[in-house]
């Protein structure tokens, strides 16, 4: 390492959801790396030290031969300005600032406008919207709750700190010895990591994630419930009456959960259920639910297309007004019935991550992809831009999977424009092709 | 004899910090191409650690490595592979209206291949 070195405090680490705004970062100047990231965890220690700046990266790719940003740009809104069903999708690994530029492209261009939150918690997106959510801040929770109830996801691999710096072993307030006075409870269909912290590891059967918090809502209740329920769940009527009461009787609880609820059978019944269930417990006690975010802003992504359409994912714009409506407008299923003619992606990589059939039509039409690394979408993209990384080459703002705003600073200035650079470039250039919004104001009449 | 078993798809510690290095690079492309397995169900199917086996849902096959894990950590039926280009390979478009695909309960068919390995492959 040289003597060329930069010490940035309180730097935030954007990679997953809980937005570590504690990091203490030393910057190789003479290298544009990050040699150190203090307090970060494994993956935050990786996200600061694979995102050097590497200047030896097109500023962008038109049809796999390198252009400029500005000639990119120009393809970028010709194809825009052209699309008659265009798609944005992606925007869980950027600043609310470019997400807004996205939102306001979609709106000039009547576009369908997605998130990763579609194919993340969009399902409990659509559970809030049924049963409501009785929250809190992970500041509140790491200075009340006294049991922590861990359901369908592994924090300990995919949150690292979410357990040291918010729950687990977090001392607060109220839990002035960490650990030691809370009840920790993993429910899942494997044992995962986290069971390492766990004082109680429930194991449910896959698929019967519905069922147990249906029997739980029941025995919290105060109703009878079949010990058959065991051969259906794989979990006994001893433990979840033992479960019903620890939730009753504590001070302060807290359900977390991850995909295991949205990515399996059930999806928003689900995480329905397990909202209801916070909701239900608030006769006895305090008792919250959060689900546990994985991209470094889709909780921002949720904000910003929430506050300006209406809805926070899923919506299309194409009649001048916004709709919202999973399953139809939905990046997954859009794609996979061939309805998009082409497509924006920003800091999303769905030909990695979606079903076939929609990586098959991805490759037929043509596609724009932000990112600061080269990717699958990248790859097969037609205009695809080299952009900074936000949180640490681009400064803005982003929601920790709690709903606070949190400002980044930049800790290597890159070369490379931002994600909200390009996208407002874009907008405007798109504004000149269309004069205006493609799609007319509804009549007054 | 092909067994049929869920596979569960997830995060894991290395695909995490793989992926910041990218998804194209060899680590990621390892961590994402192992599935770990029962470590009875591996011995029925006369599988060790680091062979080749093929996993065929009903939207595609992909051969990846396998790794045992005990029956108290991962239960006779069930495997889990860290999420990636394979896994998705896997699941359904199909999303019941609600835009989220099934990745974490896909019913996959098993079988041992036999000879070289070809990591990686999908069709």
């Amino acid at each position: 390492m040289s003597n060329n070195i930069r010490i940035i405090n309180d730097a935030t680490c954007t990679f997953c959801g809980c937005v570590c705004d504690d990091m203490h970062l030393t910057v190789d100047l003479d290298t544009n790396k990050i040699t150190k990231a203090e307090n970060a965890c494994v993956l935050g220690r990786a996200w600061f030290k694979e995102h050097g700046i590497d200047k030896d990266r097109p500023f962008a790719l038109i049809e796999g031969r390198d252009a400029s940003t500005e000639e990119a740009i120009e393809a970028s809104a010709q194809i825009l300005a052209n699309a008659r069903f265009p798609l944005i999708y992606g925007l869980s690994d950027t600043t609310c600032e470019a997400q807004r530029q996205a939102v306001a492209i979609a709106d000039m261009i009547g576009a369908n406008l997605d998130t990763t939150t579609s194919v993340c918690h969009g399902p409990s997106g659509m559970a809030f919207e049924g049963v409501g959510e009785s929250t809190a801040t992970l500041g509140e929770i790491r200075n009340r709750a006294d049991l922590l109830v861990f359901w369908g996801g592994n924090p300990a691999e995919s949150h690292p700190r979410l357990f040291t710096r918010y729950t687990v072993t977090a001392k607060g307030m109220y839990i002035p010895q960490g650990k030691k006075d809370r009840t920790v409870v993993l429910v899942d269909v494997r044992r995962s990591p986290s069971a390492a912290v766990a004082d109680i590891f429930v194991q449910v059967k896959p698929q019967r994630d519905f069922e147990v918090l249906w029997a739980l809502r029941a025995l919290v209740k105060g109703r009878r419930v079949d010990p058959a329920i065991e051969q259906v769940t794989g979990v006994s009527l001893a433990t979840l009456e033992d479960l019903a009461q620890r939730m009753k009787n504590c001070r302060f609880g807290a359900l977390l959960f991850g995909m295991g609820l949205t990515m399996t059978r059930g999806r928003h019944f689900n995480s329905g259920a397990l909202l209801a269930l916070a909701t239900d417990l608030n006769e006895f006690t305090h008792f919250v639910a959060k689900p546990v975010r994985g991209h470094g802003n889709v909780t921002g992504a949720d904000n910003v297309v929430s506050w300006q359409t209406g809805f926070p994912f899923g919506v299309n714009l194409g009649r001048g007004y916004p709709r919202f409506n999973p399953g139809e407008f939905t990046s997954a299923d859009l794609l996979g019935r061939g309805e998009a003619d082409a497509a924006l992606i920003i800091a999303a990589d769905p030909a990695a991550n979606f079903p076939q059939s929609a990586i098959e039509h991805l490759k037929r039409i043509p596609v724009i992809v932000l990112d600061p690394k080269t990717t699958h979408t990248s790859k097969l993209a037609r205009v695809a831009f080299t952009t900074a990384t936000y949180g640490i080459s681009a400064p803005g703002t982003v929601y920790r999977m709690d709903d606070v705003a949190i400002s980044l600073r930049v800790a290597l200035p890159s070369p490379y424009p931002s994600d909200e650079n390009v996208l407002t470039r874009i907008k405007e250039r798109v504004r000149e092709l269309l004069g205006g919004n493609r799609v007319p104001a509804m009549s007054a009449a | 004899m092909p067994e049929t078993m869920t596979l569960i798809g997830g995060r894991s510690s290395r695909q995490g910090t793989s992926l910041c290095a990218g998804k194209l690079e060899a680590e990621y492309i390892e961590v994402s191409s192992t599935v770990e397995m029962n470590a009875e169900d591996m011995a029925r199917l006369g599988l060790k650690d680091g062979d080749a086996v093929r996993l065929r849902s009903a939207s595609g096959e992909v051969d990846v490595r396998c790794k045992g894990r005990t029956t108290k950590d991962l239960p006779s039926g069930l495997l889990f592979i860290a999420y990636g280009p394979l896994s998705s390979r896997l699941m359904a478009s199909d999303t019941a209206g609600s835009g989220m695909p099934i990745s974490k309960h896909i019913a996959v068919t098993v079988e041992p291949v036999s000879g070289q390995s070809q990591e990686g492959r999908t069709s």
